[in-house]
């Protein structure tokens, strides 16, 4: 789950990083008022889920607060990457004399926190990890002693020459890491972290990314989640637990398991045909999770038919079965189903989808291939 | 033989008295696996199933048993947990069938239990099983032949759809063992090649992977370097979008960092042959193994 800045500036708050003050706003007159206290020339920043925020518009300097109030307003309600801004950060515009970047992500292959950084920061770092990979020194924190003193400041001297800023920055690295374990981070990211004219270090930005299945543990952190930012579909799909990602086809896809789900998505796609979307609906499936599903599929226009394809192994094919003709009796399903199914009940699950009416495939290829020959009907 | 566990493996199932847990170990136990004692903290002294002694601690379970293996049902929050006790007490093979572990967790529990000399298989895998002698978490038993075809996972579902496909044409697998969607787990594709190359009764590998990460890429370089068998792949998600997570935690394009693309390369480049659909499995192999 990704963090807006504002929030990922609370958690950087509380674990005591340098940061400019600053508040968030969901109107202008918010954002005025806010400017007001700064005083002086602020920044305006859309809060969305996007990068290139400043190309996009989203990033406003403002010399005053009414003129704070006049960006918030052109920048509240914009899009950027699909994504409506629904507030903005206001904070004072600091004088920057050197921007770098600090970043520690949970690193797959060394199975370890991994701590980024580079002199080059206010760019995107991949683009600085292609062109100039010298100017990008890792390093892989073993989770059992956390970033040790020496650590942090070989790091940091690695930014600033300057001992009084490179241990600043060594403290701030130090705390990055103490939220990164404390809050179950996937990503915690300061670009850019900057020195002011003064000798300042401070992080002029906060982007934090926490581990999914670190939420059900953390209510603090899972009411953070930002439903305004994600397609209605999918949060639906989210209360029903399902997995559901929108993609832009017309084959509406319900699967059980991610694995199968992927290679389903690719097989249509494979036989000429595009999938709507992602869905794994999980394991114990009831017969419920089936109609929830059903709902959520058939709310998109652009689906032309759909396809089910169940492997039963913990899953019941007669649950789905049922599912599936419980949803066709609560509302009305206006494209063709095809539906395969193979494994655990299936004899009673065929019984069932019959006795509806219905009928049941048992190989992937040829159900995929019906399906994408009725979309090709149905165009 | 087999990798990993066969049918002298003495199992101990970690949350036997769950939900989950009860279900699958009456599964395992029809099929044959020797499940010699459960354990659920406050439930020592029960019986499962008329058969099997449950324990209070997974120490205790071994003391009394001489259990080798134990696969846990456990919740995410305690799964952790479940790993280090089973650690602890010295067994050789743990398997964690729990999914939704959270990552900081794992980054204790790797090390700690490879200090110990343990194999971890998962979290959030289906487990393994070696057809006719023993099964350990929840492949169901009944697609699986026993043969001479390796098979390795980060799927459970898509495992039982390819497994289905080889068994329905002749082919039998040796040993077929998921080693679990998330991001950071015990068993990497490389652990299971090399034991598969070692494996004087497996004539052959398959090795279904996904989006995200770097472990088919490794994968494929140890292959081209140490993997004398035939090899056959396939990835999944060549239609996923970058940037969202596919279900698995670790199913994730980031950037430009663990697409379908970049890995089918990698296994071309390492005379892996590529499956396009579950079913190319059966052709590939049977060219491979003329």
């Amino acid at each position: 789950m990704n963090l807006h800045e504002y929030q990922g500036r609370v958690l950087f708050r509380a674990a005591g990083i340098p940061m400019p003050d600053g508040d968030v706003a969901s109107t202008p007159s918010e954002a005025e008022s806010i400017a007001r206290r700064l005083g002086g020339t602020v920044v305006v920043k859309a809060q969305v889920h996007a990068g290139g925020r400043g190309k996009a518009g989203g990033v406003k300097l403002a010399p005053n607060p009414a003129e704070a109030a006049g960006a918030a307003e052109k920048i509240l309600g914009m899009t950027i990457k699909g994504l409506v801004v629904h507030k903005v950060l206001v904070v004072p515009a600091a004088e920057i004399a050197n921007e770098a970047y600090v970043g520690l992500i949970m690193d797959r292959a060394s199975q370890r926190p991994v701590f980024m950084v580079s002199p080059a920061g206010g760019i995107d770092i991949e683009e600085v990890a292609a062109k100039t990979p010298e100017k990008i020194r890792r390093l892989s924190i073993d989770p059992r002693y956390g970033i040790l003193p020496h650590q942090a400041l070989g790091l940091a001297f690695f930014l600033y020459p300057d001992f009084a800023k490179a241990r600043a920055a060594a403290r701030i690295m130090e705390q990055l890491y103490s939220l990164f374990v404390a809050n179950g981070c996937s990503l915690a990211e300061i670009n850019p972290l900057v020195t002011t004219p003064e000798g300042k270090v401070l992080a002029l930005d906060a982007k934090v990314s926490i581990d999914d299945n670190e939420l059900d543990r953390r209510p603090d952190l899972a009411q953070l989640r930002d439903e305004t930012a994600e397609e209605p579909s999918e949060v639906q799909a989210r209360r029903a637990n399902l997995t559901f990602i929108k993609l832009n086809g017309n084959v509406g896809c319900c699967v059980n398991g991610a694995g199968l789900a992927m290679a389903t998505m690719d097989l249509v796609k494979y036989y000429g045909g595009e999938p709507a979307n992602f869905l794994d609906i999980g394991g114990s499936s009831n017969p419920d999770k089936v109609v929830n599903a059903l709902r959520i599929i058939t709310s998109d226009p652009s689906v032309k038919a759909i396809l089910f394809n169940i492997f039963g192994g913990i899953t019941r094919t007669d649950d789905v079965a049922n599912g599936i003709v419980t949803a066709t009796r609560q509302f009305k399903v206006k494209v063709p189903i095809v539906i395969r199914l193979t494994g655990t009940n299936e004899k009673e699950a065929i019984r069932v989808l019959e006795a509806a009416g219905m009928q049941a495939l048992s190989d992937m290829d040829e159900a995929v291939q019906k399906v994408v020959a009725l979309v090709r009907e149905a165009a | 033989m087999s990798i990993f566990a066969d049918r002298r493996t003495r199992l101990l199932v970690q949350g036997i008295t769950g939900r989950d847990g009860s279900f699958h170990s009456r599964q395992m136990l029809e099929y044959g696996t020797q499940i010699v004692a459960g354990v659920t903290p406050g439930k020592g002294g029960q019986v499962f199933e008329s058969k099997v002694p449950v324990f209070n601690t997974v120490a205790d379970a071994v003391a009394a048993t001489g259990a080798d293996a134990t696969v846990i049902y456990v919740p995410p929050a305690g799964a952790a947990g479940a790993i280090f006790e089973a650690a602890d007490a010295g067994l050789g093979l743990i398997v964690c069938i729990t999914e939704g572990v959270p990552v900081m967790d794992m980054t204790r529990v790797l090390p700690y239990v490879r200090e110990r000399g343990a194999r971890l298989i998962g979290p959030n895998c289906p487990g393994l099983i070696t057809p006719g002698q023993t099964k350990i978490g929840i492949i169901p038993g009944n697609i699986c032949a026993s043969g001479r075809v390796g098979l390795v996972s980060r799927s459970g579902t898509l495992t039982y759809e390819v497994v289905n496909h080889l068994t329905r044409n002749g082919i039998g697998q040796s040993t077929c063992v998921g080693i679990g969607g998330d991001p950071l787990n015990g068993t990497s594709f490389i652990d299971c090649l090399r034991a598969f190359q070692a494996d004087p009764e497996t004539e052959a590998i398959v090795m279904l992977g996904e989006i995200g990460g770097t472990d088919e890429q490794n994968a494929a370089v140890f292959v081209k370097e140490h993997v004398t068998k035939p090899v056959v792949g396939f990835i999944a998600g060549q239609t996923a979008p970058p940037g969202r997570r596919m279900g698995h935690a670790g199913a994730i394009i980031s950037g430009a960092s663990g697409t379908a693309m970049e890995k089918i390369a990698a296994f071309e480049a390492a005379r892996v042959s590529v499956m396009k659909r579950p079913i190319d499995v059966v052709s590939l192999l049977k060219a491979r193994l003329k």
